[in-house]
């Protein structure tokens, strides 16, 4: 579980987060949506470490980051797994060198143990075949799957994911969705998934913070999206025609 | 880490051999041919090609001219790969991960760049042979008036002076590029407007460096 304390962070004049409070719990996915601007971004940097709030409190299972020595630091970073937007990949290195790279760096684990536990998370993104490709020879959704096997090699408690499934197509957005969703509960781990995909919130929000202006605007899971009558979260969510026919069909039942 | 080390040697000092071997020989024979076309007065000796060859090469060619062509070749390739690693979030996710990154990404440049005096070695060798060659088969001199001026008033310092230099030159040429591929910010745009400001600050440090240490070690 994750619990974020009246965090605020400024960056020079510009205040982007205004004392936030949340709980991101455990073996949910936890999704942050708002416009862009809204400060999705920087709260899930101040998360990772990237960003220090200047006002507020994060803690980890307890654990308040900012206040943890060198060691617990480390160690709690270990325990994080990142799906960046781009998929943030080594160039030079290929698919299983990637993959394997927590582990080398922060294990002591030898070279059959490594490639072992590589195959079976390659195995769990179902790309059995690409071992020895290069990022640059892969498709888009490949190198996400390749970013959420590289995020979960190393059993992180905390899975975070940036956009996980902006510029790839329905289908593969879908199939990336469900996997995140699929593994956040196996591992039952504490997920949270920064998106601007409105499918991604009707699939798999069993916890959404709706930003806007750097506060919470609003917070519930999918079921309730449907049903609240928070004006800016039904401007947001329902833009287009297609969202507002189907929200309109649900609540007619 | 050790395979780092490896990559960057490979990357950084096999890779730059090829275009060294081929500046250092040719710029070699045009400094033997330019010494005997300007010796034109009979009194003066044919060795002193060789020792001209020797003294250009071995002082400022080598080791200076030589760094700065490689702030082209190695700077623009350090800060381009660690700039575009910026722009890709790779450094982010280095970072998130728990990996030191400045550690990670610049350190094994600069053990790989402690092998940097050996090309410059390779640099000297193959331009005195350019010169060698230009000069004798050009019938500039002959074979052994070169080696004679080669081996005239030879000063072992001057070598300790030129690979004091490159190695200097080499921590320049590791860290700055580096500076500026690390902290770049932008786009694919930017990555190319930082390797272009590494270069030149890279050259700049590079030519200044080069006057203060020759005013330490030669001009007392």
């Amino acid at each position: 579980m994750i619990e974020i304390k009246n965090i605020e962070k400024s960056f020079g004049e510009s205040k982007i987060l205004k004392g936030i409070s949340t709980v991101f719990e455990t073996g949910k996915t936890n999704l942050i949506i708002g416009q862009s601007g809204s400060g999705k971004t920087v709260l899930l940097k101040s998360l990772l470490g990237i960003h220090r709030p200047e006002v507020g409190t994060i803690e980890f299972d307890g654990r308040v980051y900012g206040s943890l020595d060198d060691e617990e630091t480390r160690e709690l970073r270990t325990e994080i797994g990142m799906v960046f937007q781009g998929s943030a990949l080594f160039d030079s290195m290929t698919v299983a060198e990637n993959v394997a790279f927590p582990l080398k760096m922060f294990t002591k684990d030898n070279k059959a143990k490594i490639k072992e536990r590589v195959d079976f998370v390659l195995n769990r993104v179902a790309l059995n075949d690409a071992h020895n490709k290069l990022p640059s020879e892969i498709s888009g959704g490949m190198q996400k799957r390749v970013a959420i096997a590289r995020a979960i090699v190393n059993k992180p408690k905390y899975l975070f994911c940036d956009e996980p499934n902006s510029g790839l197509d329905p289908n593969t957005a879908t199939l990336i969705d469900n996997l995140i969703q699929e593994i956040t509960q196996e591992y039952d781990i504490t997920t949270v998934i920064n998106t601007h995909d409105m499918n991604s919130v009707m699939e798999i929000g069993d916890n959404i913070l709706f930003l806007k202006n750097g506060v919470k605007a609003w917070q519930g899971n999918k079921e309730e999206i449907f049903i609240t009558d928070n004006e800016a979260v039904v401007d947001f969510v329902y833009s287009s025609n297609l969202f507002r026919k189907v929200r309109e069909a649900y609540l007619k039942g | 880490m050790r395979n780092l080390i490896f990559k960057e040697i490979d990357d950084l000092i096999i890779d730059s051999l090829g275009i060294v071997a081929f500046i250092s020989f040719f710029v070699g024979g045009v400094v033997a041919i330019q010494t005997a076309l300007n010796l034109t007065n009979p009194l003066i000796p044919k060795y002193l090609i060789g020792f001209a060859t020797r003294q250009s090469v071995i002082l400022e060619f080598a080791p200076t001219f030589i760094s700065v062509i490689m702030a082209g070749k190695m700077g623009s390739f350090i800060t381009s790969s660690i700039g575009t690693m910026r722009v890709t979030e790779q450094i982010d996710a280095l970072e998130v991960m728990g990996v030191n990154s400045v550690n990670y990404l610049v350190f094994p440049k600069i053990i790989a760049l402690l092998l940097y005096p050996f090309v410059i070695g390779i640099s000297m060798f193959l331009g005195i042979l350019g010169g060698w060659m230009a000069g004798v088969y050009g019938g500039f001199t002959s074979s052994v008036e070169f080696i004679d001026g080669a081996q005239r008033d030879f000063i072992p310092f001057h070598i300790a002076y030129a690979f004091i230099k490159t190695f200097i030159f080499a921590m320049l040429l590791a860290t700055i590029p580096s500076f500026h591929g690390y902290y770049m910010k932008g786009g694919a745009l930017e990555v190319g407007k930082a390797s272009t400001v590494a270069f030149v600050w890279t050259s700049v440090c590079i030519i200044l460096f080069n006057y203060i240490l020759t005013q330490l070690l030669l001009g007392s």
